[in-house]
Parts: structure tokens; C-alpha cells; sequence
């Protein structure tokens, strides 16, 4: 238990900087990149993923792509916070001449797998760098996030296809269903669930899990990643905001930063 | 003369470069017509059939380029520009990566397919995009040089091969970015062309020596970057510039050319293509005929230009 609370530390500080530089710029995602914050969290500090920040191209390392692009900022506070680059960094998003774009772009920052933003783009080169790791003999796995709006591309059938297709086991696949788009509820907007028999009709195995308990995301994509005959869906129950009262699932942060006075307030929420 | 497609030597070129361990091969359910198929019979173990969905393959060809490996990915011209752009821009171009896309089965000599096959815009669609470079070959030993000459090349690049055979009237030797050549030099027009225009070009040009007018044929594969000394020093001898190509005149080889001399050499430029239309069912022949793609319809062209 003491190991979780050592992780909820770590978002608590991920949150606390996500929403800090969203203030600095004035705009961007600020709901959906608290949803996925523990995802996140989990991934790097919890022993899921393989990696070296001091060494972003090593080979064997496994891959984190962010399809739902726009949650980025979520995406930089965590690998500034596991030493891929700077923290002072971060105070530069969406400047110009910062390696901090809009949406994550994998020639400007280390530690970004792939320019993503253009929705379900991001499923699709994870296939492909899970395809590779055929072709060089490598052990790797690919962890792809995606948000239940971005289900909504039709490209990203195209992904899932091909991965059931090639049995790709080393692709993991989350989904961030919060439950909210730009517009207002998925499921009002353009109805996409069910989405367990989506991915099981595509020849994944899927879970559900909570995608803000420590253990439950844990024990989870553990699991997932034993998987070695298929691809595996993980779908997580999140709250698009999730840390900040005001912000949790409310559609109206969706692409909005916090004000000055909604900053000190949600600061002060998150200790 | 001896006649084959550029779309053979895509896939004999392939086989040859499948030495190279990081070359892989994907193509969307036409590995028989695009040839990617001469590929999986030498290395079956790196040959990716990506079914019916081409947005998806290129994307793939991304994720695996950003993995190290060096992805050639393959459909009909206006399927790899057109339905699958979107990724083409967002994660091949965007990215820089070095993919190289082969259109098959590109312009009119589709033949009896028809329109909705033949592929009208796909250059000036890649010729847009920030990093892509566009090579179309005039025959099938430009075409194979050019395959082999990607594989060192950095960045996206984009080929467009033809359905049809044409006559081989290159030796293909080398291929090298950016760069054009006289197939005959002449003092009074320069006539550029690319793909099997090129072949009808040259045709066309001695049909115009007959009656005296001395044209340069020049064979320009490099779309972009365009070897613009060579369009230069030529324009600047002959004052007087027709280009000629298998491709909507709005964007393509003629655009390319009009946009550079416009800024470099103002001179009197005409554009023989496809008039902002699109294809139809036919014959190769039947279908060339009625665009205005054989050596006596360019040569009446460019002697009316002239005169008018």
C-alpha cells in the first residue's frame, strides 16, 4: 500500500504542474489530461513500462504512444518528472520555438514516440512499431492511449483490425473513457459503446479497470502484458477532470486552460 | 523498341533491395497489380499485406519507421494520395520519416477502369506536402533506378508508376534527386516532360524537326526538388517552355516549372496535361487519343502555340 501512496504523490505533483502550464499558456486540454494522469503514472513509476529518460532511443525500450494527442500536456509533466527532460521546460508550452507543441511532436522533445493529434493516427503507427518489433527480434511492448471520442475515427477499426490480425501481443491498448467530447457526452454526440465488444470482435482480450485506483491499473496491465497470443484492450473508467472538483466531468474544460483564480483554487484543492 | 511498365520494375527493384534487412514491404490488397508482390517471394518474413485499408497501412509504414525500419508501402495512385492523405501529412510527412509510397496505376493509361481509378492529382497532392519528394519515372530502367536510389535516401518519398508498358528509352543509370536530362537538345522550344510522356515527347519533337522547329526534350523524373539549373539554362536558350505530363495541369510538373520560372525567368510558358477533368473508361490508346497525348496532337499543339 505504502507504494501506491508513493505514486499518488507523483500525480499529485503531475496534476499540480499539468494545470500550472496550462495557465502559462493560456490554452489547451486541461479535462482529459487529468483523466489519463494515473494511466500515466502507473505506467512510468509503477514498474509497467521499460525505459531510460537518460537514454530515450534505447532500443528495447517499450513505447508510450498518446493517440488522443490533445491530453499532451498530461504527457510532458510526466516525462519531465521522470527525467527526460527539464521541468523548467514545461512553463514553455505552445510557445514558439518550444519543443512543448500544441500536440506532441516526436522530432522536438525525447521521449515522444510519435506526433499524434490528428485522431487515430496514433493507434495506427502503434501498430506499426508493435509490427516492427517482429521484423528486429525485439521484446518490446507498445502501450497506446486512446481517448472513447477519438473511437469514433473510423481509422481506428483499421488499427484494431490489423492488430488482432498479426496477434500483435506486444500491443496494449487503453482506452480513456471518461465519457465526454468537445461537443458533450460520447454517447449523446455520436453513440460509440459498446466498446469491450468492439475490441473482443477484433480478436483482443479486454479488461476494465479503474483508471484512478493504484492496484486495480496495476494488477491490470500486468496482466495485459503476460498476454502473448493476442492484443490485449484495456478499458479504463476515468473522470475527465479527475484531482479538481470544478473540472471533474465537466464538458466545459475540455480544451480550456485554468484561469489565474481557478489555478490558486485547484492548487489548493490538490495540497 | 522494347516495351514494360514501370510498375515491373517497382517490384523487381524490390526484390533487389530486400537484401538490406530494414526494408519491409506493405501493400493494401494489390501487391499483384503494384508488383510489391515480387517482394514476398523472395522475403515472404518482411511482406505486410494490410488488407483493404489504406490510411492504416501508411500509418503502420510510420510506426514502423520510427522504429528503425526502412517501409516501402504500395497502392493504386489514387488510393495512397487520396484516401489515405490525411496519415501521409499527419504522421509520414509531419514526422519526416523515411517511407517511401508507390502510386501504381497513375493518370489515364489506367484504361478501362476508368475515372474514378485514375489517379489526376496525385502529384500535385504529395508535390504540397513540407518534406515529400516526388519522382516519376519515364520508363521501367528509371523506375528500377529509382527504388534503389531510396533506399539510402533520407526523408519521405512518393512514386508514381504506370499500369500500361512504354517504350524504354532511358538507361537509368544512378538516379539522382533533382536532377533532369536533355534527351535531345534543340535551340528554338524546350519541351519538359515526366513519366511515358516523356517518350511522346521525344516522338513529338522530331515530327517538329520536319518542319523546322528544333526542340530540347528534356526528361524531368524529379518533380520535387526540380533541377531547376537545367530548367534554367534551357528556358533561358529557347525562351519559349511547353511541359507535358500525364497529370492535371493545375499542380503538377508544368506547375512545378511554371512557379519556378515565374520568379527566375519570366518566359512564355504552356502546360499540355489534363484539362482539370477527370479520366474515363477506354483503351490506353483510345483514352490518349482523345486527351491529346500522341506525337502528332502535341506536335499540332505546340506548332499552333507557336504560331498563335
Amino acid at each position: 500500500m505504502e507504494d501506491f501512496k508513493r505514486l499518488e504523490e507523483i500525480a499529485k505533483t503531475i496534476r499540480r504542474n499539468i494545470l500550472t502550464m496550462l495557465n502559462k499558456a493560456g490554452s489547451g486540454h486541461s479535462g482529459g489530461s487529468l483523466s489519463i494522469t494515473d494511466i500515466l503514472v502507473a505506467l512510468y513509476f509503477g514498474g509497467i513500462m521499460k525505459y531510460d529518460a537518460k537514454n530515450p532511443d534505447w532500443e528495447d525500450r517499450d513505447r508510450l504512444v498518446l493517440s488522443k494527442g490533445h491530453a499532451c500536456p498530461a504527457l510532458y509533466a510526466t516525462l519531465a518528472q521522470a527525467g527526460f527532460f527539464d521541468e523548467e521546460l514545461l512553463w514553455t508550452l505552445r510557445q514558439l520555438g518550444s519543443p512543448l507543441q500544441g500536440h506532441p511532436d516526436s522530432k522536438k522533445l525525447p521521449g515522444v514516440e510519435a506526433s499524434t493529434g490528428s485522431l487515430g493516427n496514433g493507434i495506427s503507427q502503434a501498430v506499426g512499431m508493435a509490427l516492427a518489433a517482429r521484423v528486429l527480434k525485439k521484446r518490446y511492448n507498445v502501450f497506446c492511449i486512446v481517448g472513447d471520442g477519438e473511437m469514433q475515427e473510423g481509422l481506428v477499426y483499421e488499427a484494431l483490425m490489423a492488430a488482432g490480425h498479426y496477434k500483435l501481443s506486444n500491443l496494449i491498448v487503453i482506452v480513456d473513457n471518461n465519457g465526454l467530447q468537445i461537443d458533450g457526452q460520447c454517447k449523446d454526440i455520436m453513440n460509440v459503446y459498446p466498446l469491450k465488444e468492439k475490441f473482443e470482435a477484433f480478436n483482443f482480450r479486454t479488461y476494465e479497470m479503474s483508471g484512478h485506483i493504484y492496484k486495480n491499473i496495476i494488477d491490470t496491465l500486468t496482466t495485459a502484458k503476460r498476454n502473448v497470443v493476442s492484443p490485449t484492450a484495456v478499458i479504463a473508467r476515468t473522470v475527465k477532470g479527475m484531482g479538481v472538483s470544478f473540472m471533474e466531468n465537466r464538458v466545459e474544460y475540455h480544451g480550456v486552460a485554468p484561469s489565474d483564480e481557478e489555478l490558486k483554487k485547484a492548487l489548493k484543492e490538490l495540497g | 523498341m522494347e516495351k514494360k511498365a514501370t510498375r515491373e520494375a517497382y517490384g523487381k527493384a524490390l526484390a533487389e533491395i530486400g537484401k538490406d534487412e530494414k526494408v519491409v514491404i506493405l501493400d493494401a490488397d494489390l501487391s499483384g497489380s503494384t508488383k510489391s508482390s515480387e517482394f514476398k517471394k523472395v522475403y515472404p518474413d518482411r511482406f505486410f499485406n494490410m488488407g483493404i485499408a489504406e490510411s492504416n497501412m501508411v500509418d503502420v509504414a510510420a510506426g514502423m519507421a520510427l522504429s528503425g525500419l526502412k517501409p516501402y508501402a504500395s497502392s493504386f495512385a489514387v488510393f495512397i494520395s487520396g484516401r489515405a492523405f490525411e496519415p501521409v501529412r499527419q504522421s509520414i510527412c509531419y514526422q519526416n520519416l523515411n517511407v517511401v509510397l508507390c502510386g501504381s496505376h497513375s493518370g489515364i493509361s489506367v484504361g478501362e477502369d476508368g475515372g474514378s481509378h485514375q489517379a489526376v492529382a496525385d502529384i500535385a497532392l504529395m508535390r504540397s506536402l513540407p518534406n515529400m519528394k516526388v519522382f516519376v519515372p519515364a520508363d521501367y530502367n528509371e523506375a528500377y533506378s529509382i527504388v534503389l536510389a531510396t533506399v539510402e535516401m533520407e526523408g519521405p518519398v512518393y512514386i508514381r508508376t504506370s499500369r500500361a508498358k512504354s517504350p524504354i528509352i532511358t538507361e537509368g543509370k544512378n538516379f539522382e534527386s533533382a536532377r533532369a536530362t536533355i534527351l535531345k537538345s534543340g535551340n528554338d522550344i524546350s519541351l519538359i516532360a515526366c513519366g511515358m510522356m516523356s517518350y511522346i515527347a521525344l516522338e513529338a519533337a522530331l515530327l517538329l524537326k520536319q518542319e523546322g522547329i528544333d526542340v530540347e526534350v528534356i526528361n524531368s523524373p524529379s518533380i520535387k526538388p526540380l533541377d531547376t539549373e537545367t530548367v534554367y539554362t534551357s528556358a533561358k536558350k529557347t525562351k519559349r517552355v511547353f511541359t507535358m505530363e500525364e497529370h492535371s495541369v493545375i499542380g503538377g510538373l508544368g506547375s512545378a516549372v511554371s512557379e519556378f520560372l515565374s520568379e527566375n525567368l519570366p518566359v512564355y510558358v504552356h502546360k499540355i496535361g489534363i484539362e482539370d477533368t477527370f479520366g474515363e473508361s477506354g483503351t490506353k490508346d483510345d483514352l490518349f487519343c482523345k486527351f491529346g497525348f500522341t506525337k502528332e496532337a502535341v506536335a499540332k499543339r505546340i506548332k499552333d502555340r507557336l504560331n498563335g
